[in-house]
């Protein structure tokens, strides 16, 4: 009984975990069709971020959810700006132009913060269940996923400026002729998307170690995450990192780690190879 | 592709010849063979990026496997003339079913993107977590995030006593390399690269007209596989140790940006792309002020931008536009051209 509810959490909190880390790319490739390599540079730099102002004596939340995202996002406005500005449309050349990009971070990062692994300690203590010790910082991330989810439906479906996003995505012209311009949105949406790569890693730094080369450990995931997803964003997460997070839990539980990485692995070449539009390209079509 | 295939057996001879004499007074052999078997690597993703539009981002793959199937073998068997042949097999069957896993499913750019990516993710992941004494093939032991060191280095075939290694192994390198280069200009001027050609350029139109795209595409993709496994074994010969970090994303990484930086659509362009970067990298690991990643990040951010098409291409322009007396009307076609690109692109 005990140990069912320990996997329980445990599966809760890998799904939560490829919710973060795949909502950031999911904003900017599911909405903007920009495929962003630098995903796993722009989540470590949130983790930096949130180090370097808890170190300076900031309160670990404010830091975590409001300093990293806005670091993130702006240096998310300035790569739109500089560099993907100019190749939309041009899916790979994006594609190579971000990994660039994540190379780029990571000397810089190397330089400044040096080669070495860095964290914070987790803000929350931790609580027995049974025979078993939970990390109570686990249903802290599991209630930020549903809330960030929650949040990017809530946004996307009910105010003005979500639909205008929706709309200049789809038919940018469209938006064009109605008054909108559509680089401004894109900036805008470019800026959200980096925002949330920050919260992600900034919520999940205090469990996992950060080094320059983190991210990674990162993009891979995401990209998987997001990709057998779908078009559809918030059900398209929700729906493949369900899948992953459960495959790889199962696999973790019944043999090993390395194995549960790999099972998850495993299960998007299937999932890929079966349904190459994506879990919502097939089932809950045309839901957000 | 004008010209015939004996004027380029002549000139890549010669060619081949020159640097011969010409490099080693300029940079050490040692340095110069593993510029050589790089140079190889980049040839094998330009075959089928450049020629056959497959965007591979998992080549360091097929060179990891190559490396891995070597040692391995090399350390069971004790002569190397058996395990360089493996080494070409292997990942060409490897990439030979992966292939047709994903062009039988007719994914395009981006899912192949992400399954090459996985696949190799998967093997680094696979290689590292082997460390037990369980994980044995044959008398190899695959050593996890150590590597194999310490197999049997190439020889003169069926003498295992007979090492060709130093200033001998640059010239077996560089011949290899000078060998495959003709192969795959033969096989870029037979009807299978001219279609190959063609599928990259226009998928629907060749199998309507009766081609059998996605058989094309895996061999195609095998053949490089084949390449880049030749050059992984090569490496494991020179390195004498294999790690999976020849697995990894940023191997991975750096094979794309020899192919973008040399120029895409060239045969020669990956070649040069992948010695020239893998000399820069040599030097700049000699200083310690800026970091190695973060300047070969912003080359290929640079690349991207301003010169999508490559150093190669670029140049030959440049010569065509300088030097070549072509009448006016193909040069206006061609501006033409270019701006129709320009606008669709």
């Amino acid at each position: 009984m005990d140990l069912s509810f320990v996997i329980l959490v445990e599966m809760l909190y890998a799904v939560a975990s490829l919710i973060l880390i795949g909502a950031g790319l999911a904003v900017v490739f599911g909405m903007m069709k920009v495929i962003n390599l630098a995903h796993g540079e722009f989540m470590m730099m949130g983790g930096y971020a949130t180090i370097t102002a808890v170190g300076l004596g900031v309160n670990v939340f404010v830091a975590m959810l409001i300093i990293a995202p806005l670091i993130v996002g702006l240096i998310g406005l300035v790569v739109e700006r500089l560099v993907i500005r100019h190749l939309y449309g041009r899916l790979v050349d994006t594609m190579l132009a971000t990994w660039g990009l994540s190379l780029f971070f990571i000397g810089l990062t190397t330089m400044i913060f040096g080669n070495t692994t860095t964290g914070i300690s987790t803000p929350i203590p931790g609580f027995a269940v049974g025979g078993y010790q939970i990390n109570g910082y686990n249903f802290f991330i599991i209630v930020v996923a549903v809330l960030l989810l929650i949040g990017i439906l809530a946004v996307l479906k009910t105010t003005r400026a979500g639909l205008i996003a929706r709309g200049a995505m789809q038919r940018a012209d469209m938006a064009a002729t109605l008054g909108y311009s559509p680089d401004r949105i894109y900036m805008a949406t470019f800026f959200c998307g980096s925002a949330l790569s920050g919260l992600a890693v900034a919520v999940l730094a205090p469990l996992v170690g950060l080094v320059p080369t983190s991210g990674g450990a990162y993009i891979a995931k995401a990209f998987i995450t997001v990709i057998a997803g779908g078009p559809s964003l918030v059900a398209g997460l929700l729906s493949s990192a369900g899948v992953f997070g459960v495959v790889s839990q199962v696999f973790t539980f019944a043999i090993s780690p390395v194995i549960g990485e790999v099972a998850l692995l495993i299960a998007a070449v299937i999932l890929l190879r079966l349904l190459p539009q994506g879990i919502t390209g097939r089932f809950f079509k045309g839901k957000l | 592709m004008q010209g015939s295939l004996s004027r380029d057996l002549i000139a890549t001879v010669i060619v081949t010849a020159i640097l011969l004499w010409i490099m080693p007074l300029l940079i050490g052999t040692y340095t110069l063979t593993v510029l050589v078997i790089y140079g190889m690597l980049g040839l094998s993703l330009g075959l089928i990026w450049g020629f056959g539009g497959i965007l591979c981002f998992g080549q360091a793959a097929f060179f990891g496997l190559g490396a891995y199937t070597y040692a391995i073998a090399a350390i069971n068997i004790g002569e190397s003339t058996v395990p360089m042949i493996l080494a070409v097999l292997v990942p060409a069957i490897f990439a030979a079913l992966l292939g047709a896993m994903m062009f039988y499913g007719r994914l395009t750019d981006v899912y192949l993107g992400v399954i090459t990516l996985v696949v190799t993710l998967i093997l680094f992941k696979f290689m590292n977590s082997t460390a037990g004494p369980q994980y044995v093939i044959g008398n190899a032991r695959m050593g996890g995030f150590n590597g194999i060191p310490g197999f049997q280095t190439l020889n003169i075939p069926g003498n295992p006593g007979a090492y060709i290694w130093g200033d001998a192994y640059f010239y077996v390198c560089a011949v290899a390399l000078a060998i495959v280069f003709l192969l795959v200009s033969a096989l870029l001027r037979s009807s299978f690269g001219r279609i190959a050609v063609g599928i990259r350029e226009n998928e629907t139109r060749m199998s309507l007209m009766g081609y059998d795209v996605r058989a094309r595409k895996t061999v195609l993709f095998a053949t490089g596989a084949a390449i880049a496994g030749l050059a992984g074994a090569l490496f494991a010969n020179w390195g004498e140790i294999v790690t999976p970090n020849l697995f990894s994303l940023g191997q991975s990484a750096e094979i794309i940006i020899w192919c973008i930086v040399g120029g895409l659509g060239t045969r020669l362009g990956p070649i040069l792309g992948a010695a020239g970067l893998a000399y820069v990298k040599f030097l700049l690991g000699q200083q310690h002020l800026i970091d190695n990643t973060l300047i070969l990040g912003l080359i290929l951010v640079l690349f991207v931008l301003f010169l999508p098409r490559g150093i190669v291409p670029a140049l030959v322009s440049l010569w065509r536009i300088s030097f070549g007396r072509r009448p006016l009307g193909r040069i206006h076609q061609a501006r033409r051209s270019r701006n129709r690109e320009r606008l669709h692109g």
